[in-house]
């Protein structure tokens, strides 16, 4: 049968068994709207309909990397499509898997700068893992099976496809086929990883003294939680997490000393620094986690395995490049492991493991509880432990981010969202959003601060129009208090711009949305605030933490430093 | 490692593209994104129609060229690239250049080093020679300097195109 562009658009959704698209309508979208109300009113689709294009692309953001999905988006040409830039962004630096749908006016327009146009195409080619111009509604279908290919198999990335407003009119239709996955002989990511560098990865894992085992991100995007624990404790070595990373390996567990990098602890930094071995796993050596890349782990031999091949000795030159699909080479580790039936030196790993414990004593993330004002570690470690360890956290940039990440203790994959990468101030409401519907019955926090959650403030409306319960928990400081506390360390304390003038009352702002407000200015009131609002099954609960003015993060790394140079509190 | 240590060589880059649109900026924009730097580029259909091959010519040291390889090899219009300098492989650039004579005697000067270097004149008017030259830049360049004395009005170069030795080949 023959469908109309609007029409494919739909089936193609069905297809990939899309639930849910977050998206903003407008003008060169129309027909498609048209289809996908109708969609919905057959149960087959659910749309949300965001305030802003930054909030549907974060929401699908959250949908994502919260799930095994990826997320689906649909925006207008014009300022819709530069609106959803910054989660296209975003996404292409966290290795989202995405698909955006961008409308764009009619073909015999393109170029004449009609109203509402935009080469998105052009504007997102630095941030996209691939996109698409449609051209002809012959192409339409295979086109977006190619998006969805794409943006889900090897490294993850979002794929933008453009689509003018005549091929998906009614005039034009055409026959609609949607068979097995594309073929693509410029695509085919490595799966596999090559088998003698896993054999000498293992020699390396046997000869080791002080290893360490570094792990990000892509632990969590390929689904292998289970096989780096059983990795892990098959060899007894410590691990530390990148922030992307969090969770991909129980926080509560003994071998595990925490986040490394910038705000990472001191004894991931100093195990990282003075280890002979580095098992880099699905993590990418980024700057905010190698400090001054001269004085990088002077002593270590690295095994890097990463699903893309350019993460590879790209910032830090390695031993053993292994590129495959993290779930799989670990399972070919394992086995390997067991079939030489070997074990690493246990005295050495013994000295290894004291020496770490000595690190550990310094206590680096220890804070002063016996305050008047509420102190914002606190609050993250009291919300970890009301919420048993069992929520989504999703966050905003900046300081609470690094609190968040340093004192709620992630056991699970998937159970953290947030902006690392690029470091969007605005992504932590709307990624809440998307989690909380990718899981309506599970609690879902989001941490933010004064200056982050006004830049996407108003999804709030979007949380009341789908009832969203989401926990916003503010550490207002009356600060950019990341931004305050480079002042204060690299600029001679110089304030500028950093302080949040003109504040609104968050409360009423809430209560104005339909939501509640919860005002918090004492420390030894935060653990009932925190009490109320997780009673509070069905609302959304804003609890406006009026924090110390100008706490830091500790520990810290200095730009320029060392992974040894760390300043504690 | 100081960088003056690092040595920075030229390589020559082949790639196998999809003909689509866009697919030449996207590897323009990865230059240009990245800090890589294009020495020449030159690019064309080739027999298969659904194909472009592109000959780039960049400088760098051992690892960045490394990395561009890697990232080319990450867009997903490039089917295959491949790193000729790594077998000494056949380069040529052709040039367009237009040179006056100021006398007869300078005329004869112009013919005399195009039969020198193999070039060939292609258009002449009042003493205006235009020539086609073809060789590896060191050749044009050559040229380029043994007729300076004239007075050169107009050069055009193609940029590099090169090709491996023997019985291997760049094909899918």
């Amino acid at each position: 049968m023959e469908l109309t562009g609007a029409e494919i658009f739909i089936e193609c959704l069905r297809a990939e068994r899309v639930e849910t698209i977050f998206g903003y309508p407008g003008g060169a979208v129309l027909f498609l709207y048209d289809a996908l109300e109708k969609a919905e009113k057959e149960g087959k689709i659910k749309h949300i309909l965001a305030r802003h294009e930054q909030g549907a692309l974060h929401a699908a953001e959250g949908y994502a990397k919260s799930t095994d999905k990826p997320g689906v988006a649909i925006v207008t040409s014009g300022p819709g499509a530069t609106n959803a830039v910054t989660g296209i962004a975003d996404a292409y630096m966290d290795s989202v898997p995405l698909v955006v749908f961008t409308g764009q006016v009619h073909r015999h327009l393109i170029g004449n700068d009609a109203f509402q146009e935009v080469d998105i195409v052009g504007i997102t080619r630095p941030c996209v893992k691939h996109n698409f111009l449609v051209t002809d509604i012959k192409d339409l279908a295979d086109t977006i099976k190619k998006a969805f290919y794409i943006a889900t198999t090897g490294r993850p990335g979002p794929v933008l496809v453009d689509i003018p407003k005549d091929i998906t009119d009614n005039e034009s239709r055409c026959e609609f086929n949607y068979d097995a996955p594309p073929k693509m002989r410029s695509y085919n990511p490595t799966l596999k990883g090559n088998t003698r560098q896993i054999r000498r990865a293992i020699d390396f894992l046997l000869e080791a003294k002080q290893p360490i085992i570094y792990t990000g991100g892509g632990v969590i995007m390929s689904g292998a939680s289970s096989q780096l624990k059983d990795f892990t404790q098959m060899l007894n070595f410590p691990i530390t997490n990148t922030l992307m990373g969090l969770g991909a390996y129980p926080a509560t567990d003994k071998q595990f000393v925490g986040m490394l990098g910038m705000h990472g602890t001191y004894e991931a930094n100093m195990a990282m620094h003075h280890s002979d071995l580095i098992i880099a796993i699905g993590a990418r050596f980024d700057d905010r986690v190698t400090g001054n890349i001269e004085k990088f782990c002077p002593d270590a031999k690295i095994i890097h395995i990463d699903i893309d091949p350019a993460s590879i000795s790209k910032n830090i030159m390695v031993n053993v490049p292994i590129v495959g699909d993290v779930k799989q080479v670990l399972l070919a580790l394992i086995k390997e492991l067991k079939i030489r039936g070997d074990q690493p030196d246990q005295e050495n790993l013994g000295h290894w493991w004291k020496q770490i414990s000595e690190w550990q004593a310094k206590d680096c993330l220890k804070f002063d509880t016996n305050t008047q004002r509420v102190k914002a570690q606190y609050v993250v470690q009291k919300y970890w432990e009301l919420s048993e360890g069992d929520a989504y956290v999703c966050s905003d940039v900046g300081q609470h981010q690094m609190w968040a990440a340093q004192y709620y203790k992630f056991d699970q994959p998937n159970r953290w969202i947030n902006s690392g990468g690029l470091g969007t101030m605005g992504f932590g409401l709307p990624a809440a959003m998307g989690v909380q519907l990718a899981h309506p019955d599970a609690e879902v926090a989001c941490i933010t601060g004064d200056g982050s959650i006004q830049m996407c403030i108003q999804e709030l409306g979007t949380c009341s129009q789908y009832k969203l319960p989401i926990k916003i928990i503010s550490l207002n400081n009356g600060y950019l208090g990341m931004v305050r506390q480079w002042q204060e360390f690299f600029y001679q304390k110089n304030y500028a711009m950093s302080y949040n003038e003109a504040l609104p009352d968050f409360v009423k702002l809430a209560e104005a949305y339909g939501h509640v407000g919860l005002r918090i200015e004492k420390n030894e009131d935060v653990e009932g605030a925190l009490k109320e609002a997780l009673a509070l099954k069905d609302r959304l609960v804003f609890m406006d933490f009026v924090t110390e003015q100008e706490g830091n993060v500790y520990p810290m790394i200095p730009a320029g430093a060392g992974l040894n140079e760390m300043i504690l509190v | 490692m100081g960088m003056s240590m690092i040595k920075e060589e030229r390589h020559v880059i082949s790639i196998l593209m999809e003909n689509e649109a866009g697919a030449l900026s996207r590897v323009a924009g990865l230059f240009s994104a990245r800090g890589y730097n294009i020495e020449s580029l030159t690019v064309a259909p080739t027999e298969d129609k659904s194909l472009s091959r592109m000959t780039l010519v960049t400088c760098g040291s051992n690892d960045i060229v490394e990395q561009i390889l890697k990232q080319l090899n990450k867009l997903i219009d490039v089917v295959k690239v491949y790193d000729l300098s790594e077998d000494n492989p056949i380069e040529r650039e052709m040039m367009f250049i237009k040179v006056s004579a100021n006398n007869m005697a300078a005329c004869g000067a112009i013919k005399r080093l195009v039969d020198i270097f193999r070039a060939r004149i292609i258009d002449v008017k009042s003493r205006t020679f235009t020539i086609e030259v073809t060789g590896d830049r060191n050749k044009l360049n050559a040229f380029i300097a043994a007729v300076e004395d004239h007075n050169i009005l107009e050069v055009v170069r193609s940029g590099c195109m090169g090709i491996s030795r023997g019985n291997s080949a760049l094909k899918i």
